[in-house]
């Protein structure tokens, strides 16, 4: 569980942060007092929208930080045996790097209020998400063919499981980037859009941050690092 | 949404949302069915919550029954008892308290309380409720499933929980089950990004953090704990929805099952009861949280003073919100962990004691020297306070690695978390009920029926638990369908059962007492104004009773002062509520 502890830990230390910056040593029983005397009154000055998504990526991030825990935990048992890499995870490693940098671009597009970059922006992103989502599908075919199923062994039934959930999470970015793209090809201006596609653009990074964490530990390469924390916690 | 445009001044929300910005329903089942007004939403939630409740209610009836009398009710059979106690214990923890006390109070109480209009994302708020009722009719639909519904216990430990000797588990029960909680995570998470956001956001001009009445920070906390909390109970449940479905091995290890080896191995049950108690422990505090504001408000209210140690009562709930996250082996010691493990958890489990402390000697010292009126709602909150120092008091007990482990399974522990999450929680959402009510209809609860649903409710509980406890001492097991044939067990023991099962019966049927009087109050209550109880914090200060949507009228109000301004000396009443600017009052050397 070590994963999940050290997701909540940085939580925690995040959220005590922001508490220490909201006065919560005030003696409010002494303030008696016109609203907007107080520092630290009313709302942070950031869309409801966007401190929405970032809770929900901390409730994504918590999922996907017990999936891992999880995985290393069974991993640790002696028996064993890791699936190997199909070769395609690493175009598709690239078209999801595509579809953030699309994004990312689009972002920047909404803040000049350039449309026409908006809108094929946006359209890239989507498409190279579509790429990405393909080729995980195809890289499970692979693997069922060379006959790692999913009830094969626990290994398999994790990185099908895994794989199966990061996907699904990008699926609902889709619903949310298809939304947005829609606005933009139907004529809205950049302004109007420009929350929907920063929110994208967030979630779309924060997936990508989550695969390369994934990558990294379906690949093996984060065994070591695993090896060290197993050491130190026994 | 409810966008609130910024001004220059920055992060202060302006007087008056426009009206357009607001969502208005046009029809009648826009207004009353599928609504976004939190307040409706809160009254769809609380109204699922007890029904649900009753259903559980009258399963732990048929289980007492079979406790107190074993033998003498044909219909319950081994099996059917094992769905009993699994159904009331899932039901009562997740679909009832969880469900009433997040998304009833939270729902009804963050808007009202913080000034704002409503939720901030009011259509996944009324989403929110839907899956709720989704889950709801999943989890019953499985009393009606081939092989009815799953009897591993409410843990839902695997392998037992999808193998063929348990009720339900190689039939529809625990699929269903699985399905329901799936359901209702998506459904809380939902809600819970709504009332997270919606007390950072949407808070009025001059409701600072530190001036949120405790109910809101009580809300506010335990949401946050239940967003990163059930997503551990979530990933339990996809992985023993594929073990049971697909035939992975995520925790089932190589076991032989009637004399045949099943064609499974590799999995561990272990990882299971890790990721359970992941979500298991922090659930204790998020029905408890909750609890904590709302007594701390009932009791600052009735007994007319200021609560004692407000920013501690803040810093005790955020302490014992984060510890509350590494303690969940404690669950565990008799799960064969190592030993240095189970020091470091009973470490940490005793640790959250301190704030615990802090918060009751807090309730004691506001109630030391006040004004106190023992309304119905007042004797609830008093009742709590005691409930739940007993059942954390048993707590130590089971804390500790060598007292737990004697103790495990025994009647002892039903005892302990029935006294510590059952009852006190229970007791905090009646009180709620009475206190809030002339505020959601406009009347007041009759208080003859109350006194008397209080009096049964809270003196049955001891008589039910209390003896519990030496049961557990004595040995006696838990989770035992027919306990008549242990050498062990005297036979005072089976008495002492058929006692309780009496006494739980009777204290059962008070409950109808008080659905009655929620139903009966609804016409024939006596009237209330809006502020019944003279508090200081907001939701009673709205212009209409019971509030009609969008919250405020015209304008939303603005806070000048914290949530317990009671019986402040030289001031005209014994309370000024949170929005009343101050006035040049005489000092106090003049007045005395």
């Amino acid at each position: 569980m070590t994963s999940i502890i050290l997701f909540l830990a940085g939580l925690a230390a995040f959220g005590g942060w922001w508490l220490a910056k909201q006065r919560i040593s005030a003696k409010p029983w002494l303030e008696e007092g016109l609203a907007g005397e107080m520092p630290g009154t009313g709302a942070l000055a950031i869309p409801a929208a966007k401190v929405g998504l970032g809770v929900f990526l901390a409730v994504v991030g918590a999922l996907f930080a017990l999936f891992i825990s999880a995985y290393s935990m069974r991993m640790g048992m002696s028996d064993w045996r890791s699936v190997p890499m199909p070769r395609l995870l690493w175009p598709n490693t690239g078209m999801l790097v595509m579809s953030s940098v699309a994004l990312q671009w689009a972002v920047v597009a909404t803040r000049r209020g350039d449309e026409d970059v908006v809108r094929i922006s946006l359209l890239a992103g989507g498409f190279f998400a579509v790429a990405f989502l393909a080729g995980q599908l195809w890289v499970w075919r692979q693997l069922e063919e060379s006959g790692y199923l999913l009830a094969g062994n626990p290994a398999n039934a994790f990185f099908y499981l895994m794989t199966g959930l990061h996907g699904l999470h990008m699926l609902g970015g889709l619903v949310a980037l298809g939304r947005t793209t829609d606005h933009a090809w139907r004529g809205e201006a950049p302004a109007g859009i420009r929350l929907g596609v920063e929110l994208c653009a967030s979630y779309w990074h924060f997936l990508l941050l989550v695969w390369l964490v994934l990558l990294n530990l379906l690949t093996g390469w984060a065994d070591n690092v695993i090896d060290v924390c197993r050491g130190l916690l026994t | 949404m409810v966008d609130v445009p910024l001004g220059p001044a920055g992060a202060v929300p302006p007087a008056d949302v426009e009206d357009m910005s607001l969502y208005h329903p046009h029809s009648w089942v826009t207004k009353y069915v599928f609504s976004q007004d939190a307040k409706v939403i809160a009254v769809q939630y609380s109204i699922t919550a007890l029904s649900v409740g009753l259903i559980a209610l009258v399963l732990s009836w048929l289980m007492r029954l079979q406790l107190g009398f074993p033998g003498v009710f044909s219909f319950i059979d081994a099996n059917a008892y094992y769905q009993f106690i699994t159904m009331h214990g899932m039901m009562m923890v997740v679909y009832v308290l969880t469900a009433l006390f997040l998304g009833g109070f939270g729902n009804y109480l963050i808007p009202l309380m913080i000034g704002a209009r409503d939720m901030v994302f009011p259509y996944a708020n009324m989403l929110s409720f839907w899956f709720y009722l989704l889950a709801v009719l999943v989890l019953v639909a499985s009393f009606f499933a081939p092989g009815g519904p799953t009897g591993a216990g409410w843990t839902l430990y695997p392998p037992q929980a999808i193998t063929s000797g348990t009720p339900g588990g190689q039939d529809w029960g625990i699929i269903l089950m699985l399905v329901s909680l799936m359901i209702f995570i998506i459904g809380f998470t939902m809600g819970g990004l709504n009332y997270v956001v919606t007390v950072l956001q949407a808070r009025t001009r001059g409701m600072t953090l530190m001036r949120m009445p405790l109910t809101v920070w009580g809300i506010f906390t335990a949401s946050f704990m239940a967003l990163l909390a059930f997503p551990a109970l979530f990933v339990g449940c996809v992985m023993m929805l594929f073990d049971r479905t697909l035939g992975t091995s995520f925790f089932v290890p190589a076991i032989v099952e009637m004399g045949q080896p099943l064609e499974r191995s590799g999995g561990s049950p272990l990882l299971f009861q890790h990721l359970f108690w992941f979500f298991g422990h922090p659930e204790v505090y998020i029905v408890a949280l909750p609890a904590f504001g709302i007594v701390s408000d009932i009791i600052s209210t009735h007994a007319r003073r200021n609560i004692f140690g407000y920013r501690m009562m803040v810093w005790a709930l955020l302490a014992i919100g984060a510890l509350s996250f590494v303690v969940w082996a404690h669950h565990m010691y008799v799960s064969g962990m190592n030993p240095y493990f189970g020091f470091f958890f009973a470490t940490t489990t005793l640790i959250i004691a301190i704030p615990t402390a802090i918060k009751v000697y807090n309730w004691i010292l506001t109630l030391w020297r006040g004004n106190i009126h023992l309304t119905v709602p007042m004797l609830f909150a008093l009742a709590f306070i005691v409930t739940f120092v007993n059942g954390g008091l048993t707590g130590l007990f089971l804390g500790n690695v060598v007292v737990d482990v004697p103790l495990s399974d025994t009647m002892f522990v039903v005892a302990h978390f029935h006294m510590v999450m059952g009852v006190a929680p229970i007791l905090v959402i009646f009180g709620a009920i009475y206190h809030w009510y002339p505020k959601v209809t406009g009347r007041m609860l009759n208080d003859a029926l109350g006194k008397l649903h209080f009096w049964v409710t809270f003196l049955g509980a001891y008589l039910i638990f209390f003896p519990m406890h030496y049961l557990g001492l004595m040995g006696m097991p838990r989770r035992y369908y027919d306990s008549s044939d242990i050498a062990f067990v005297p036979s005072s023991a089976h008495t002492l059962n058929a006692f309780i099962t009496i006494v739980a019966l009777t204290v059962g049927a008070v409950q109808l007492v008080f659905v009655f009087n929620l139903l009966w109050s609804l016409r024939h209550g006596r009237k209330a104004d809006g502020n019944p109880w003279r508090a200081t914090t907001l939701e009673w200060q709205t212009p209409e009773t019971p509030p009609p949507h969008g919250n405020w009228g015209k304008e939303q109000p603005v806070v000048y002062r914290w949530a317990y301004d009671y019986s402040v000396p030289g001031a005209a009443r014994d309370f000024i509520p949170q929005n009343e600017p101050p006035v040049a009052r005489p000092s106090l050397e003049t007045v005395s």
